[in-house]
């Protein structure tokens, strides 16, 4: 392969970022190993389990099945940008926790960045719509229940709507 | 990593020809949700790749000089979705387009690609039967439009000339005028899985809404690559809105359809959900038109 390595100039968690990048890498992989971003994780690597999801221009992508030099130009957000200065977790992190909707925490990343694109879109969804927008991860320990409920509360209190604990 | 021989990166139309004809070896990778897939499980291992990914001028939908629809190849399945041109005038293959996959394959995938794979399950491509679309490619000689259905030789193959990429799908205006269609794909999970059969059916009736001028049916699955049912169209064709004229029309569809066994349903399932997804779906097409029962 004669220029194996290529430029790739893009936005990184707000931080305008270049790297020279194996053309064969996925996003995953430059995401991981280039920018030691490990919330992006490797779970099928075929699209199926959405372990990798982050976001590209507002929008969900498994990033395992994105080629590392289609980011030119994208602004990329993953979970480590949800973080406060000091560590402190965003409010739909904090409703995982609550909830109990992470177990073994292997999917938790992609479905909190497919959280945020629900939440940042800034509509009430009823639970079809929810579980319609959550159905590109799979979880193999919560039963998602958990998971639906996290995602809901926190919509219910980011659109002022008065939250019960039994919503 | 992925196990590529080689990427060639085109930026435009005028790029991605010039590379396809430099590289007649190379395979187009669009949104890559087939094409990555595939070289992960090692059938495309060891490929040259042409992406077009980053060629915007792909991207996007609007009502053409001749009027026609027309949808870039690159466009994803959220954005058809979305769009306010395909809602008013074929809200069916939004419909359709949002039942692929789950919200991140619908992101990545593009309608050019879930048409020059050639695959019968493929969501759109019963829609795009039924609504007559027709197939834009351009390549060194210029542009080529073709119907969608020669456009499918046989599974896994279409119409595609060496140095040639899709740039777009059109849908005709006497295809989209007044019509009204519904898709229903029946699959084994709601989210993530592939049609057992898809069936796409729409309709344009009178002006006082009693009679059926024009029904067009296609199914994916039913067949080797998507097909229409002319059998079951002749039959509604002229026929008044009716429970009888339903009934009778998915019955026909026998006449037209051969779907195989295979592990995910045997031909006698797949013919008996055909038939019953073809009256459904007449049904709530003439519902959307206007029509009652
Ligand atoms: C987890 C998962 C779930 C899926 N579920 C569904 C589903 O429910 N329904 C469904 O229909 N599909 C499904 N798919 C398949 C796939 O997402 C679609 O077929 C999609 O439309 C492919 O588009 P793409 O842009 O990613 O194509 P690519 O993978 O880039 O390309 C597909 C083929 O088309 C060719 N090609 C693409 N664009 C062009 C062009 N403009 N000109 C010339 N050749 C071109 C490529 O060479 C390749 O042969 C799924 C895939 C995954 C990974
Ligand atoms: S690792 Fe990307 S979808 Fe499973
Ligand atoms: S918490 Fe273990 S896979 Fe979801």
């Amino acid at each position: 392969m004669k220029d194996q390595y290529r430029l790739v100039e893009f936005n990184l968690n707000g931080k305008d970022v270049s790297c020279m990048v194996d053309c064969r890498a996925s996003l995953t992989d430059m995401l991981r190993n280039d920018y030691r971003l490990t919330s992006v994780k490797k779970g099928c690597e075929v699209g199926e389990c959405g372990a990798c999801n982050v976001l590209i221009d507002g929008e969900c992508f498994n990033s395992c099945i994105y080629l590392a030099v289609w980011a030119r130009g994208k602004k990329i957000r993953t979970l480590e940008s949800l973080l406060g200065p000091n560590g402190e977790l965003s409010d739909i992190q904090q409703a995982f926790v609550d909830e109990t909707a992470v177990q073994c925490g292997f999917c938790t990343p992609g479905f909190v960045m497919t959280a945020v694109e629900i939440l940042e879109s800034g509509k009430v969804y009823t639970d079809d719509e929810l579980r319609k927008l959550l159905s590109g991860h799979l979880c193999r320990c919560t039963g998602y229940e958990n998971i639906l409920r996290a995602v809901k509360k926190t919509m219910y209190k980011r659109n002022g709507l008065e939250w019960k604990e039994d919503n | 990593m992925y196990d590529m021989k080689e990427l060639y990166e085109a930026f435009s139309v005028e790029e991605a020809v010039k590379l396809r004809v430099e590289h007649p070896e190379a395979q187009v990778i669009a949104g890559g949700s087939d094409v990555l897939v595939q070289m992960r499980e090692g059938k495309r291992a060891g490929k040259e790749l042409i992406s077009i990914y980053l060629v915007d001028e792909l991207r996007g939908i609007r009502i053409d000089e001749e009027e026609n629809i027309r949808i870039g190849s690159l466009t994803s399945f959220s954005h058809i979705t979305k769009d306010p041109i395909i809602q008013k005038y074929i809200n069916v293959l939004g419909e359709a387009v949002d039942q692929v996959g789950g919200p991140q394959i619908r992101n990545i995938g593009t309608i050019g690609g879930n048409t020059c794979n050639g695959v019968t399950s493929a969501d759109s491509s019963s829609t795009l039967h039924a609504w007559e679309a027709v197939v834009e490619l351009t390549g060194p000689e210029g542009v080529r439009r073709l119907p969608i259905k020669d456009f499918y030789i046989k599974a896994g193959t279409v119409d595609i000339r060496e140095g040639e990429i899709q740039t777009a799908i059109l849908i005709p205006k006497a295809s989209y005028e007044n019509t009204y269609g519904y898709y229903w794909k029946y699959a084994m999970r709601n989210a993530m899985d592939i049609a057992t059969t898809g069936c796409s059916v729409n309709v344009r009736l009178s002006p006082d809404k009693k009679t059926i001028e024009r029904a067009r049916i296609a199914y994916g699955v039913a067949a080797p690559v998507p097909v229409r049912a002319p059998h079951a169209e002749a039959v509604a064709n002229g026929a008044p809105v009716s429970e009888e004229t339903v009934g009778k029309f998915a019955l026909a569809v026998l006449e037209d359809i051969n779907p195989r066994d295979s592990w995910r349903a045997g031909k006698a399932f797949r013919q008996h959900i055909s038939v019953e997804m073809a009256r459904r779906c007449l049904r709530a097409s003439i519902l959307r038109a206007g029509g009652a029962f």
